[in-house]
C-alpha cells in the first residue's frame, strides 16, 4: 500500500477527468460523480500523515522507476515534511471546489468537471514529483485547465483575463525548462536528490548556477505572486470560476520555491534572500493598501491575498529554520482561509449576483450564518490568536525578526492594515442599515451543503490554531538542504552544505 | 509538589457558556440563556475563591502549545498574588455585571448573543491575567479586543456602534503591533517568553540596565497604551459607549482596559532595569489622566463623562507604575473596579429610567424618582472624588505619595495629579447635580426606578465602593510584594498627612465650585451662558479625531488609491505588462485565435506545447548537448 498510495493519489482523478469526460452529462451526474472522486482522492491523501514516519526524514512513500531511459527521465514520487500536508490540502480542497461550483456552474458541466479533476492532478503531480521533468509537466498542465476554465466561465472578460493568465505563467516557464533541460545537460540526471547532491559539489559552474537559479525562482515568483510580479492576480480571481481561483496562487509557488529554489540553489537563494524579503515585505504593504480601496471584492480578496503571500515569501527567504517551518504550515492556513473565503463570497455572487462591494450592507441580520462563518474566517485571516493565521505569522515575523529588525518591524505593520481592511470589509457587507439590495432580494441563509464544506473548515482553522503541534511535529521533518549556524551576533548567518548526500542512501 | 487546582476551569467555564449560548441561544428560551451565561462567571468565581487559599504562587502546564526549533511556547497558568486580584475582580465584578444585565437587556431580541459575547469575554480575560507566559497573554489580549469589538458594535445596525467597534479593533491593533515586536525582541534575546524565566534570567545579570530592556519596556508599553487607552491611542475608548451600558461597565471601565496596567506590572522586573521606560510610563500616565480629565469636563452624554474619567483614571494608574509603586497601581485599579463599575451600572439605570436618554441635559430631578439609583451612585461619586475613608481616597493616595516621594520629576507628576483629583470631582459632581437635583428638564419623560436584578448589583458595588479600600489600607503592598517586588520609597509621619489632606482638599475644591455653577445657579441659565474661552476647544475633544482622519487615515486612502493603484499598478506595472504582451503577440499570430475562446485552438496549443517540450528533451540526446547552453555557460 505504502508504495503505491502515491501513485493512486495521481491516477484516481485522472481516470475521473476521462470517465467524467467519457460518461453522458444528465442532470448533475458529472458533479455527483466528480464529488465521488475528490472524496474517495481526498481519502487516499489522508493515509499520508496516518503512517508518515516523523522519526525518519526524508522522502516516504517513494516510488523510483526508470521511464525513459534517454533523456533519462524517472517516475520518481515522495512526499517529507514539506509536501506531506500540502497533498493532503489538494484532496481537502477537492471536494470544496466541488460543493462551491454546485450552484455556480450551470452550463457544459462535463468540460467543467473533467477540467477540474485535471487541475487536481496537476497538483497533486507538482507536490510529489520527485524528477524534475515530469516536474515540469504537472507544473505546464496545471495551467491549462485553469487558462481554459477562466476563459469558459470568465464573469465579464473571461478571455481576455485567460489570455493574461497564461501570458504571466507561460512565457516564465519557457525559462524554467531551459535551466532543468541545461542542468541535465551538464548532470545527466532529472531526479531531485541527484541534482541537490551535484550541485552541492560543484558539479555545474557557478556563473551558470546564477541564471539557472533566477530561471527557477522568475518562474516561481510569477505563479506566488511576488510584487510586482502580481499583475494576472486580480483579473485571475475577479474572471476564473471559485473552484479554480482558490487554489491558483500560492501554494504552487511557494513550494517550487522551497522545494526546488532553496533547496536546489540554497547558495544562489541566500544571496538573492535580501532582495525577495524586501520584495515579500513591499508585497504585505502594497498589498494590503490596495485592498483597502478595491470596489469589488474579488479584486479586494486578490490583493489581500497578495498581502498574505508576501509574508511567506518573507518566511522562505528569511533562511531560518523557525521561518521554514511557518512558511509551510501558513501556506496551508493560507489556501484554507482563501478558500473558504471564496466560498463565502461565492455564496453572496450567486444569491445577490454582484460582486461590488458598496452594494451591499445590512447583511447580518438577513442571513446570520454566512456572516457568522464570515467573521470566524476573517478573524483567521488577521491573525487572531487561537485561529490558524496567527501561528504561522507569528513563525515568520518572530524568525525575520533575528534576520532583520528593520523588515520584520515593517512586515508586522501588516497586523494593523490586515485588521482594517478586512472589518472595514465585514462592515460594509454585513454592518449597517439593510441595503437596497438586501431588501429586495429573498433572504437564503447557507444551505446544507455550503454548511458542510464551511463548518468543517471553521473547526479546522480553530484545531491548528490551538493544537498547531500536530502539524509542525511532520513539517518540522522536512530535511533542510543548509544547515544554519546563528552566530552570536544574531544577524549573521553562515551557510554551509549539507553532505548528505540521498543518492548515496539510495544505494 | 502541591495539588493542582485546576485552574484551566476558571476560562474553561464561560468557554462552555459561549459555546452553548451562541451555537444554540438563538433557540433556547430566554431563563435558560441566562442561567448558562450567570453559572459561568459564578462557577469560575467560587473556583478561584476555593484557589485564594493555595500556597502562592502556584504554576500549573498543561502540555506544549507551539515548539519550534528556537523557542517553545507552553500552555502554563500561573496563580499569584496579582494574578488572584485580577481574577476576583473580573469574576466577581462580572458576575454581578451578568446579573445586572438580565434586567438590563431582557428586551433585546440579540439577548443570548449578547451573553454568548460577555461569556467569551471572561474566558479570554482570564486566560489574559492566568497566562504563565507573555504568548499566552496575547491570546487573550487579542481575544478581549473580539470581544470588545463584538460588544461595542453589538448593535451592528446603527452605523456609528459598527464604526465604533472597527475602530477599536484597529487602534488596538496599532498597540498590539508594539506588544509584538516587544514579543520578537523578548524571543531574539532571551529565547523565552515564560514570565519566570524571563524574570530569573534578568535577574541573574544585575548589571544589565537600559539598551535592550529599555526598547522592550517602551514596546509592551505601546500595547498596554492601546489596550489601557492611554495617549496618544485613548481615541477608542470614548467611542467605545455605543455598546451596551453594562459591557461600558465591565470591559471599558473595570477589567479589559486595565489590562494594559496588569500587564506593565506583570512584566516590571523589565521596567525596573529601565529608568527611561519607567519615565515615559509616568509621563505619559499623568498627561493622559490631565488631559482626560478636562475634557470629562465638559461632556453632557453621561456615558462620555465616565468614559474619559475611566482614560484619566487609568492615567493615575499608570502614573504609579511608572515610579515603580505596582502595588499601588494594582490597588487603584481594584478600587476603581468597584466605583467605576458602579458609576457605569447606575448611569445605565438613570439611562433605563429616562428611557433611553443619555444627554444630561434633559435630565435632572431623578434623585426621588430613582432613590436607590440615587444613594448607590452618590456613594461612587463620594469614592472616586476621593472623599475621606472611601476607596480611591486610600488607592490614589498611595499613588501620589509614591509619586511625590520619587525625585524631582515625581514632584511634578504629583502636582499633576493632585490638580487631576480637583478636576475629577468636578465633573463627577457635575454629573451628579445635573443628573439628580433641581427639576426635570426632559419633556415626556417619565422615569421609574429600575428592577431588583439591576439594582442589587448595585447595592453591592457601593458597599464596595465604600469599604473597598480598607481591603488594602496599609496591607495591600505587603501582599503582593513577593510577586511585585516592595515598594521603593514611602514617605512617613507629617508629610503623608499633609499630602492626604492636599489630595481631599482639591477634592472639596472641586467639588464645591460644581456646586456653585450646578446647584445654587439655575442649570437651564448655565447651560444657556455664553460658552467660555476654550469650551469649544474641550467639546470638541481636542480635535484630535480630526487630526488623525487628516494626518493618517486619509493619507493611507489616498496614497493607496491614486499612487499605489492609479499610478504604480494601472500606469507603470499594467503598462510594462502590456507592452510585453504586446510583443508576444506580435511574435505568434496563434495568440488571435487563441482569444476567439475556441477550444480546438486550446487543444492545438497544447499539442504544439507537447511537441516543443518534446523537442527539447529529445535535443540533447539527439543534436548533442552544448547548443543548448550557448548562452549560459558562457562564465
Amino acid at each position: 500500500m505504502d508504495s503505491a498510495i502515491l501513485t493512486l493519489i495521481l491516477l484516481v482523478p485522472l481516470a475521473g477527468a476521462i470517465l467524467v469526460a467519457l460518461l453522458p452529462d444528465r442532470g448533475k451526474s458529472s458533479a455527483w460523480l466528480t464529488l465521488a472522486i475528490t472524496l474517495a482522492t481526498f481519502g487516499l491523501t489522508l493515509h499520508l500523515p496516518a503512517h508518515f514516519d516523523a522519526a525518519h526524514p526524508g522522502f516516504q512513500f517513494e516510488v523510483n522507476k526508470p521511464w525513459i531511459e534517454n533523456p533519462a527521465i524517472s517516475y520518481h514520487v515522495g512526499v517529507d515534511g514539506l509536501s506531506l500536508w500540502l497533498v493532503v490540502l489538494v484532496g481537502l480542497l477537492g471536494p470544496v471546489g466541488v460543493l462551491a461550483s454546485w450552484k455556480a456552474i450551470q452550463r457544459r458541466e462535463k468540460i467543467f468537471y473533467s477540467m477540474f479533476l485535471l487541475q487536481q492532478t496537476a497538483m497533486y503531480g507538482v507536490f510529489i514529483s520527485l524528477d524534475l521533468m515530469v516536474y515540469y509537466g504537472f507544473w505546464e498542465l496545471s495551467l491549462v485547465p485553469m487558462a481554459i476554465l477562466i476563459a469558459m466561465y470568465g464573469r465579464k472578460n473571461g478571455s481576455a483575463a485567460a489570455t493574461k493568465f497564461f501570458l504571466f505563467t507561460f512565457i516564465p516557464s519557457a525559462p524554467l525548462l531551459v535551466a532543468i533541460l541545461y542542468l541535465y545537460s551538464r548532470t545527466g540526471t532529472f531526479q531531485f536528490p541527484d541534482l541537490r547532491t551535484d550541485i552541492a559539489v560543484g558539479a555545474v559552474p557557478a556563473g551558470a548556477l546564477f541564471w539557472v537559479a533566477l530561471a527557477f525562482l522568475f518562474a516561481f515568483a510569477v505563479k506566488v505572486p511576488v510584487f510586482p510580479l502580481h499583475g494576472w492576480l486580480a483579473d485571475t480571481f475577479s474572471e476564473a470560476p471559485v473552484a479554480l481561483a482558490m487554489v491558483v496562487a500560492g501554494k504552487l509557488g511557494l513550494y517550487s520555491m522551497l522545494r526546488f529554489h532553496v533547496g536546489l540553489f540554497p547558495n544562489q537563494a541566500h544571496n538573492i534572500a535580501p532582495l525577495l524579503i524586501a520584495l515579500g515585505v513591499i508585497g504585505i504593504l502594497y498589498g494590503a493598501c490596495l485592498a483597502l480601496v478595491q470596489r469589488d471584492y474579488w479584486r479586494f480578496l486578490a490583493f489581500a491575498a497578495m498581502s498574505h503571500l508576501g509574508l511567506i515569501t518573507v518566511g522562505v527567504y528569511g533562511f531560518t529554520l523557525t521561518g521554514w517551518t511557518g512558511a509551510t504550515y501558513q501556506i496551508l492556513n493560507n489556501e484554507l482561509i482563501d478558500a473558504a473565503l471564496f466560498v463565502l463570497l461565492g455564496a453572496l455572487e450567486i444569491r445577490y449576483a454582484t460582486s461590488q462591494i458598496a452594494a451591499y450592507g445590512g447583511l447580518a441580520n438577513r442571513v446570520p450564518r454566512l456572516a457568522t462563518l464570515f467573521v470566524i474566517v476573517s478573524l483567521a485571516m488577521i491573525g487572531l490568536p487561537m485561529l490558524n493565521g496567527f501561528i504561522g505569522e507569528f513563525l515568520i515575523l518572530s524568525s525575520t525578526f533575528t534576520v532583520s529588525h528593520g523588515w520584520a518591524i515593517a512586515a508586522t505593520l501588516g497586523v494593523i492594515l490586515s485588521a482594517a481592511y478586512m472589518l472595514w470589509m465585514v462592515q460594509r457587507v454585513f454592518y449597517g442599515a439593510e441595503s437596497k439590495l438586501a431588501l429586495d432580494s429573498p433572504a437564503h441563509d447557507l444551505q446544507l451543503g455550503e454548511q458542510l464544506v464551511l463548518w468543517p473548515i471553521a473547526v479546522l482553522l480553530l484545531i491548528m490554531g490551538v493544537a498547531p503541534n500536530l502539524w509542525l511535529r511532520t513539517i518540522e521533518t522536512a530535511p533542510k538542504p543548509i544547515v544554519l549556524q546563528q552566530a552570536r551576533s544574531a544577524t549573521q548567518l553562515h551557510v554551509t552544505l549539507t553532505s548528505t548526500s540521498s543518492r548515496e542512501a539510495q544505494r | 509538589m502541591n495539588q493542582s487546582l485546576h485552574l484551566w476551569l476558571i476560562p474553561l467555564l464561560p468557554f462552555i457558556g459561549f459555546l452553548l449560548n451562541g451555537l444554540l441561544g438563538r433557540r433556547l428560551p430566554k431563563t435558560i440563556v441566562s442561567a448558562v451565561a450567570l453559572l459561568a462567571p459564578l462557577g469560575s468565581f467560587l473556583i478561584v475563591l476555593l484557589a485564594s487559599r493555595a500556597v502562592l504562587p502556584h504554576a500549573e502546564t498543561y502540555g506544549t502549545w507551539i515548539s519550534t526549533a528556537s523557542f517553545n511556547i507552553d500552555l502554563t497558568f500561573v496563580l499569584d498574588q496579582p494574578s488572584l486580584v485580577m481574577l476576583l475582580v473580573i469574576t466577581g465584578v462580572g458576575f454581578l455585571i451578568h446579573i445586572y444585565s438580565v434586567g438590563y437587556m431582557h428586551s433585546d431580541e440579540g439577548y443570548w448573543r449578547y451573553f454568548a459575547y460577555l461569556n467569551l469575554f471572561l474566558f479570554f480575560m482570564t486566560t489574559l491575567v492566568l497566562a504563565g507566559n507573555a504568548l499566552l497573554m496575547f491570546v487573550g489580549w487579542e481575544g478581549v479586543g473580539l470581544a470588545s469589538y463584538l460588544l461595542i458594535g453589538f448593535w451592528f445596525q446603527k452605523n456609528s456602534a459598527a464604526d465604533a467597534g472597527k475602530k477599536a479593533f484597529i487602534v488596538n491593533r496599532i498597540g498590539d503591533f508594539g506588544f509584538l515586536i516587544g514579543l520578537f525582541l523578548l524571543i531574539a534575546n532571551f529565547g523565552t517568553l515564560s514570565f519566570s524565566d524571563l524574570a530569573a534570567k534578568i535577574a541573574a545579570n544585575p548589571t544589565m540596565t537600559g539598551g535592550i530592556l529599555t526598547a522592550i519596556a517602551l514596546c509592551l508599553f505601546v500595547g498596554a497604551a492601546g489596550k489601557s487607552a492611554q495617549l496618544p491611542l485613548y481615541v477608542w475608548l470614548p467611542d467605545a459607549m455605543e455598546g451596551p451600558t453594562p459591557v461600558s461597565a465591565l470591559i471599558h471601565a473595570a477589567t479589559m482596559v486595565t489590562a494594559g496596567v496588569y500587564m506593565v506590572a506583570r512584566t516590571h522586573f523589565i521596567f525596573d532595569r529601565s529608568p527611561l521606560a519607567l519615565s515615559v510610563v509616568a509621563i505619559i500616565g499623568a498627561a493622559t489622566a490631565l488631559f482626560a480629565a478636562t475634557i470629562g469636563l465638559v461632556q453632557t452624554d453621561i456615558k462620555r463623562v465616565l468614559a474619559y474619567s475611566t482614560v484619566s483614571q487609568l492615567g493615575y494608574m499608570f502614573l504609579g507604575c511608572g515610579v515603580a509603586a505596582y502595588s499601588a497601581a494594582i490597588f487603584h485599579l481594584m478600587t476603581h473596579a468597584f466605583f467605576k463599575a458602579l458609576l457605569f451600572l447606575a448611569a445605565g439605570s438613570v439611562i433605563h429610567a429616562m428611557g433611553g436618554e443619555q444627554d444630561m441635559r434633559k435630565m435632572g430631578g431623578l434623585r426621588t424618582k430613582t432613590p436607590i439609583t440615587y444613594w448607590t451612585m452618590t456613594a461612587a461619586v463620594f469614592a472616586i472624588s476621593g472623599f475621606p475613608f472611601l476607596s480611591a481616597f486610600f488607592s490614589k493616595d498611595a499613588i501620589l505619595a509614591a509619586a511625590f516621594a520619587s525625585g524631582s520629576l515625581g514632584k511634578l507628576l504629583w502636582f499633576v495629579g493632585l490638580v487631576t483629583a480637583g478636576l475629577t470631582a468636578f465633573y463627577m459632581f457635575r454629573l451628579w447635580y445635573l443628573t439628580f437635583f433641581g427639576e426635570t428638564r426632559g419633556h415626556d419623560a417619565h422615569p421609574h426606578e429600575s428592577p431588583w436584578s439591576m439594582l442589587g448589583p448595585l447595592v453591592i458595588l457601593a458597599i464596595l465602593s465604600i469599604g473597598g479600600g480598607w481591603i488594602g489600607a496599609g496591607r495591600f503592598g505587603a501582599f503582593l510584594s513577593p510577586a511585585l517586588g516592595t515598594e521603593t520609597e514611602e514617605l512617613t509621619g507629617s508629610l503623608e498627612y499633609i499630602m492626604m489632606a492636599l489630595a481631599v482638599a482639591a477634592g472639596f475644591v472641586g467639588w464645591l465650585i460644581a456646586h456653585r455653577m450646578y446647584h445654587q445657579r439655575s442649570v437651564a441659565a448655565q447651560l444657556a451662558a455664553p460658552a467660555p474661552a476654550g469650551y469649544n476647544l474641550l467639546q470638541n475633544k481636542y480635535y484630535v479625531d480630526e487630526f488623525y482622519g487628516l494626518t493618517i487615515v486619509r493619507p493611507l486612502i489616498y496614497l493607496s488609491k491614486y499612487l499605489l493603484e492609479w499610478v504604480v499598478d494601472v500606469a507603470i506595472l499594467g503598462g510594462l505588462a502590456w507592452i510585453l504582451a504586446t510583443l508576444a503577440v506580435f511574435s505568434g499570430a496563434i495568440l488571435q485565435r487563441w482569444q476567439s475562446g475556441n477550444i480546438r485552438s486550446y487543444a492545438a496549443w497544447l499539442a504544439l506545447g507537447a511537441a516543443v517540450l518534446l523537442y527539447f528533451v529529445l535535443a540533447p540526446h539527439v543534436f548533442g548537448a552544448p547548443s543548448l547552453h550557448l548562452g549560459m555557460a558562457g562564465h
